[in-house]
């Protein structure tokens, strides 16, 4: 019946003229899973996200969402599937409530307009035009659209793009919630922490091509990797050595130094150094 | 990794609290109309813009022309099918633009929405909006201008089949164009010279048979000249089909000459509608 895998992508390919987007791109999203697709701005991320939406055409390739080609996509599969585009800003003339209310209506089994624009956080402004929000009001709305349909699958496109930090925690959240209610998510983004923040796995695309795909804590083999130990002498220079076994190295320190070390650290390389590496700009 | 699985959702369409095709269809049609109406230039420039003009033509002109027939009451026919082209050719081949470059279409097409009911939207729209315009022009100009309305339910069916027609091929027009424009911008650059030069060599701001003969030959290869005529049978007496270039009203070329608009660029629609921009790939 149900199959495990939400997404099933081998081998996909899309040219625009000479421009490879996507050369050659497999990737499993299971049931349940919040997977986020991180990449540079033209690695490719959009154009595969849009061939799994059912926007684009793909040249080559075999892609599985949700047991359906979606290049096929018939309306029953699109009321399981829910979008969030990156624009925003399309309904100026109506209040929230009017187009959440809607939207719903395309969906057999939607959920109540009124539980959405309460959930997305929009309740003292389910009145207001739309073009009267903020960008992060608006990205919201997005998401009221993207869910209201009850979807079994979520395609989140940059969603936080132009956020302060405080909405973009909330909207963590607001992602959390969705994952915890057992929504399949599917998201890009440019933003380190946020991949970090919500994703079991981590798919890096890079040029067109999937470079790797771990949990975020495992990318680029991170915890295996040498740790930066860094002190202070006594004569005030930093001293720093990269060691395999941190943990015996800094009890060595501690003998030496006779119990606490000045100006200790031991960092193994952050998500941003191995995702630099990785996409080809190493420092 | 979440090993979470949602419980078998059974398939959506089982459950069918969706409301059925027709009233999904009105309420795409409600939704367009309050987007139109709360919308203030396109109330003014549409709704506006024919009130307008036969305020100042009815104004300046007082003369009849040929076989005692008020100017005015020739003018007014060629402003009800001049307001009908402009609240669907215009009305749309401006908006499906900037709806296309904001995403709106790329919004509807990914929900499960059957894409006929977005037609279906704006046609009811323009539907609603042409009738309240074309009501709005009957009572000033019946006010201000003693028009004469029809006189006969013969008459009054000729108008209804001809604004009905007219407003399809327009309406068909105005989706077909609206492919052309490459931006938000450019509808309105790509439908408002169009839509003027069409109005003055069809006979809406001067009478058509005073028109250069080349003029009338190339008005009557588009839909706007044949409504000004449709319209000219059902508001202007009989006689004065005499004076027409063809003799008469010609009522059955008028029906075919906007049937066969109307399957031209339904084809042209099928083949070339877009749902995203250019870019979008």
């Amino acid at each position: 019946m149900h199959d495990e895998l939400a997404i099933s992508v081998r081998g996909l390919r899309k040219a625009y003229g000479d421009n490879v987007a996507v050369a050659g791109v497999d990737l499993d999203v299971h049931r349940g899973e919040v997977f986020a697709l991180l990449g540079p701005n033209g690695a490719g991320k959009t154009t595969t996200v849009e061939i799994l939406e059912g926007y684009r055409r793909r040249d080559s390739g075999e892609v599985t969402v949700l047991g359906t080609d979606p290049a096929q996509a018939d309306p029953g599969w699109r009321s399981r599937v829910g979008i969030v585009l990156q624009g925003t800003g399309e309904f100026d003339e109506l209040t929230v409530a009017e187009v959440v209310r809607h939207f719903s209506g395309f969906y057999a089994d939607a959920d109540d307009p009124d539980k959405v624009i309460e959930r997305v956080g929009l309740a003292d402004k389910a009145k207001a035009r739309t073009h009267t929000l903020s960008g992060g009001q608006k990205r919201r709305l997005d998401v009221a659209l993207g869910i209201v349909g009850r979807p079994e699958l979520l395609f989140l496109d940059e969603p936080t793009t132009g956020f302060d930090p405080e909405a973009r925690r909330e909207f963590w959240e607001l992602i959390r919630d969705l994952a915890a209610a057992g929504t399949t998510i599917l998201l890009t983004t440019h933003y380190l922490d946020e991949a970090e923040a919500l994703a079991d796995r981590v798919g890096v695309i890079a040029g067109g091509r999937l470079v790797e795909v771990a949990a975020p804590n495992l990318l680029g083999n991170r915890q295996e990797a040498l740790a930066t130990v860094s002190w202070r002498t006594p004569e005030g220079t930093v001293e720093s050595a990269q060691s395999a076994t941190p943990t015996a190295f800094v009890a060595d320190l501690a003998v030496r130094y006779g119990g606490e070390v000045p100006g200790l650290t031991v960092t193994r390389p952050t998500l941003e150094d191995v995702y630099l590496t990785m996409i080809g700009h190493a420092r | 990794m979440t090993t979470t699985t949602k419980p078998a959702t059974p398939v959506a369409t089982t459950r069918g609290r969706r409301p059925g095709a027709a009233a999904l269809a009105l309420r795409q049609g409600r939704l367009e109309t309050t987007q139109f109406l709360r919308s203030r230039e396109s109330v003014v420039f549409t709704m506006g813009f024919p009130i307008i003009m036969i305020l100042i033509f009815a104004s300046i002109f007082h003369g009849t022309i040929g076989g005692g027939v008020k100017f005015t009451q020739y003018f007014i026919t060629g402003m009800i099918a001049t307001g009908l082209m402009t609240v669907s050719f215009q009305n749309l081949g401006i908006w499906i633009p900037v709806e296309r470059d904001r995403g709106v279409l790329k919004r509807y097409w990914g929900t499960p929405m059957p894409k006929w009911v977005w037609f279906a939207g704006k046609v009811i729209m323009v539907v609603v909006i042409g009738i309240a315009e074309t009501a709005l022009l009957l009572a000033a100009a019946v006010a201000l201008f003693d028009l004469d309305l029809p006189s006969t339910a013969e008459k009054w069916f000729t108008f209804g089949w001809v604004a009905v027609l007219g407003v399809t091929a327009c309406t068909l027009c105005g989706i077909a164009i609206s492919s052309l424009a490459r931006s938000a911008r450019s509808g309105s650059a790509v439908v408002t010279p169009i839509a003027l030069v069409l109005q003055f060599i069809s006979g809406v701001f001067f009478v058509f048979t005073d028109l250069p003969t080349w003029m009338q030959q190339v008005a009557a290869l588009f839909p706007l000249k044949w409504m000004c005529q449709g319209l000219r049978a059902v508001f202007l007496p009989e006689s004065f089909g005499a004076q027409e270039p063809g003799g008469s009203f010609e009522l059955g070329r008028v029906a075919l000459v906007l049937a066969l608009w109307c399957v031209i660029s339904l084809v042209v629609c099928l083949t070339t509608f877009r749902w995203t921009t250019k870019r979008d790939g």
